[in-house]
């Protein structure tokens, strides 16, 4: 697609003709369709979009829509989209995946993202496992959850990646359900037009790893009380959820990450000078 | 100072505790020798305490430009020698040289009168503390000005510019130390003054004092870097910590990155974006790179990894040098991954070397290592203006990409048309799965062979021109010396001399590591029946480097040890006096 018409922006011209690598079933399906019923709703043209992912299942969403993309290494794609941010102030910059990718081998990558506060948005696709390499337990696994790796379970506690979004600095926080489409789809869009960093995680069930998952649609609920920006009063309500809360939860007033490149200016032959003996 | 030529150089080592100010004293004695018309080159040698550890400040002066350090020092000088032993294997001495200590800081190291040097006694501390608010540093840096013959006007002017800031009352008394050192100066003799230079030769363009760490960074904002990403690791951090003020000059930008995991991941992010970006690390944090420089690689983005060496494995010796980085620079990758390896061979070079490897990586679409070292990267030293490098970034970027257009086309010189973000009609996904011309994931053998051809023709073939290699000396000459790095000047001072005494031999400083130029190598080494590879590593890294990717005519000669002790040009002369006796 070369140009949008300026009246019409559909969910469908922001994907690709690329048949998914995903199961039959997955979550996932549907975070592909709130993130473009997003960008439709937000109007954005996608020649300024950039979607950059890690390695996981989840994460091989930039070849599906259509805009730049950036498919890179496990657990790096927070680190390559402050890049590409920063470096274009001006695009709209997307960072996506699963579960492992973000809070295990990438999670460094996300407590400085959240810190950063760079302007863009984050979307986890959290199922609770390791898809890709065929179901072994991620930081979000329940501690007695039986695996081939780890008979009888991790016994660990689950890392709850809200509530250490909100202690490193996230300006918005959210939780939403893939099988809600519309509603994923107006929380990113949210998510999009916020100032600074954004992160959202959506419970994105695997039907193939995790057959209990499926269980997840009559478990969520819309959030109780209504989003906050008092960082004191959403750690509380995110320490004392259910895990299955969804909507808004945090809205923060921090500014945004303010050094990006500009304008080329200057001149190399002043800067010299101050080698000048 | 070499016997038979007694001005054409004079080598000072001020040593001290941390605190005492050697590095002060020898930094403004560098300038001070600037504006008296000489050149020199500062190094420095420092224990691992962040405060209060053992320092030595060695300088050289000369007349003519100084690249590297000489066999042995003609002044050594200490405020005390507390640790002092820890380095004196570094600074060389012998009967010719002269040892000033204060006899209040107690005895010399015997490693160092072992040497047979001369030793004067002079009330530094005292001399230091008849002056209000007078330190021993500065009664040393008039002490030694003295003795090389080193006028007090210059030296009171960069006291005045060093000190502006701390007020007038710190001037004064530095003068007045410094004069207290003069005239303490008179009680001894001189082994060596530096030829007479004139106080207020003007007669040249401005020179410049710089060290190697600005040289690569000042040759990659050159170059048309705008984008930094960067972790802090010794000894790299001043080509980060001179990039940062100095990119915003020039519109561009400095991530301070979390690990060197991100500094690298995001450099290649903001290459995606079409800002040509470098990050600079040591080798515990080119290690981490690793992987992101494959995604450079693999997605065909531009990136500029500046590497300054220091001791390894591991945490290593961090505050010393060592060229043995040189195997994870060139293999460290998995998979098989074209890119491209330079390095530096000079304080100077690593402001062409780095302009020109991002030139490189740009024009390529691949990744560049720099290999610098704690010697070049932390050296100061005096040079001629350089000259202007038109090596510039220039990517192949397609700005109207019709329906058909293919990120990564298979080309006949490799090289595909990139486009931008924010390029109507442009959008792809850069990969570090292996991909199709779309770009779009495949798993095809005819795509990965398509692929791995492309990303290995377009560096494998590309122009190189004559730079691949600093190649000096006569063709057809039978004896040669083949190295690379900063080892590069101690050898060509020793090929000097040798040419002196009427023996002939060629320099081959390889700076192009990867890939190899197996033709340009067999034109450089024609002839030769002789060569020594000289390496600043244990295991040789450099002799392995060339036997697996070149022939190499004749007899070969390694000689190698491990850092920090510096290769000097005695010993290559001595070694290649000897081999040709035979």
């Amino acid at each position: 697609m070369n140009e949008l018409t300026p009246k019409k922006f559909k969910a469908s011209d922001y994907k690709t003709k690329l048949k998914p690598v995903w199961c039959s079933g997955c979550g996932d399906y549907h975070v592909l369709m709130s993130v473009t019923q997003a960008f439709a709703k937000l109007k954005l043209d996608p020649k300024n979009i950039a979607v950059i992912s890690g390695i996981g299942c989840s994460s091989r969403i930039p070849a599906y829509t259509n805009t730049y993309g950036f498919h890179t290494i496990h657990g790096r794609g927070l680190a390559v989209a402050t890049g590409v941010k920063v470096a274009r102030p001006e695009l709209t910059v997307i960072a996506a995946g699963g579960d492992g990718d973000g809070f295990s081998i990438g999670g460094n990558h996300f407590l400085h993202a959240c810190r950063r506060n760079t302007d863009m948005t984050y979307i986890v696709m959290d199922n609770e496992v390791y898809g890709m390499t065929k179901g072994q337990p991620s930081p979000t696994t329940d501690p007695s959850w039986d695996s081939a790796l780890s008979p009888g379970g991790t016994g660990l506690s689950p890392f709850h990646p809200l509530v250490i979004a909100l202690a490193s600095g996230a300006n918005f926080i959210a939780r939403t359900f893939s099988g809600d489409v519309k509603g994923t789809a107006s929380v990113i869009a949210d998510a999009i037009e916020h100032p600074g960093f954004s992160f959202v995680q959506i419970l994105s069930p695997c039907v193939t790893f995790r057959p209990d998952q499926k269980a997840w649609k009559e478990k969520v609920h819309e959030a109780m009380v209504p989003e906050t920006d008092d960082p004191a009063r959403a750690a509380r309500r995110l320490m004392s959820d259910d895990g299955f809360n969804t909507g808004v939860l945090y809205r923060g007033t921090r500014e945004p990450y303010r050094f990006s490149c500009g304008e080329e200016k200057g001149d190399i032959t002043e800067i010299q000078k101050q080698f000048e003996v | 100072m070499t016997e038979g030529d007694q001005n054409t150089s004079v080598s000072v080592a001020m040593v001290g505790s941390g605190g005492a100010g050697v590095m002060t004293a020898g930094n403004m004695m560098l300038e001070a020798a600037t504006k008296a018309g000489l050149y020199g080159l500062m190094t420095r040698t420092v224990g691992p305490q962040i405060r209060g550890g053992e320092a030595a400040a060695l300088l050289r002066l000369s007349s003519r430009p100084v690249h590297c350090v000489d066999d042995t020092f003609d002044i050594l000088v200490a405020v005390d020698w507390k640790g002092a032993e820890r380095f004196a294997g570094e600074v060389p001495l012998g009967p010719h040289s002269l040892i000033i200590t204060d006899p209040a800081t107690g005895d010399i190291p015997e490693i160092l009168t072992a040497s047979g040097a001369r030793v004067v006694e002079v009330p530094i501390g005292e001399l230091a503390a008849a002056v209000d608010g007078g330190r021993a540093n500065m009664v040393i840096l008039g002490l030694v000005a003295a003795l090389i013959g080193l006028s007090e006007a210059p030296i009171n002017e960069i006291i005045a510019k060093k000190l502006r800031k701390k007020g007038d009352a710190a001037v004064t008394a530095s003068r007045a130390a410094v004069r207290a050192g003069y005239q303490a100066a008179v009680e001894v003799t001189s082994p060596v003054k530096v030829a007479t230079i004139s106080d207020d030769d003007t007669g040249h363009p401005k020179r410049w004092l710089i060290s190697g760490n600005q040289a690569a960074g000042f040759g990659a904002l050159r170059g048309g870097i705008r984008f930094v990403a960067a972790y802090p690791i010794t000894p790299a951090t001043e080509v980060l910590e001179w990039m940062s003020p100095n990119l915003q000059k020039v519109g561009g930008t400095l991530v301070q990155a979390e690990d060197e995991l991100a500094s690298i991941n995001m450099a290649i992010g903001a290459s995606f974006g079409g800002r040509p970006s470098l990050t600079a690390t040591s080798g515990p944090g080119l290690s981490l790179m690793m992987e992101g420089i494959g995604l450079a690689v693999s997605s065909e983005t531009p990136v500029v990894i500046v590497n300054v060496m220091r001791g390894g494995p591991s945490t290593g010796v961090p505050t010393k040098s060592e060229q043995t980085d040189l195997n994870i620079a060139v293999y460290g990758l998995h998979g098989d991954a074209p890119h491209i390896v330079t390095a530096a061979t000079s304080v100077e070079d690593c402001i062409f070397t780095t302009q020109w490897s991002v030139y490189l990586a740009e024009a390529m679409q691949t990744a560049a290592i720099v290999l610098s070292d704690q010697f070049m990267g932390q050296a100061s030293t005096i040079i001629d203006p350089p000259a202007n490098i038109s090596f510039m970034a220039q990517r192949l970027v397609e700005k109207a990409p019709t329906e058909d257009y293919l990120r990564y086309a298979v080309t006949a010189d490799g090289v595909s048309a990139m486009t931008l973000p924010g390029t109507p009609g442009g959008q792809y996904t850069a990969d570090g799965l292996e991909h199709n011309p779309k770009g779009l994931p495949s798993t095809l053998m005819e795509d990965h062979r398509d692929q791995m051809d492309k990303r290995d023709r377009k560096v494998a073939d590309f122009n190189y021109g004559d730079h691949w290699a600093d190649v000096e000396g006569d063709e057809g000459c039978e004896l040669v010396v083949l190295t690379w790095g900063s080892t590069t000047n101690a050898v060509r001072e020793g090929i000097e001399r040798l040419k002196a005494e009427g023996i002939d031999c060629k320099l081959v400083a390889i700076r192009l590591l990867l890939p190899a130029l197996p033709l340009q190598f067999d034109q450089a080494l024609k002839g030769a029946k002789r060569i020594l590879v000289v390496e600043q590593s244990h295991s040789g890294q450099f002799l392995k480097l060339l036997r697996a990717h070149y022939d190499m005519p004749g007899e070969i000669k390694s000689f190698r040890r491990p850092g920090p002790l510096i290769i000097r040009p005695g010993e290559i002369v001595d070694i290649l006096k000897e081999w040709n006796a035979l």
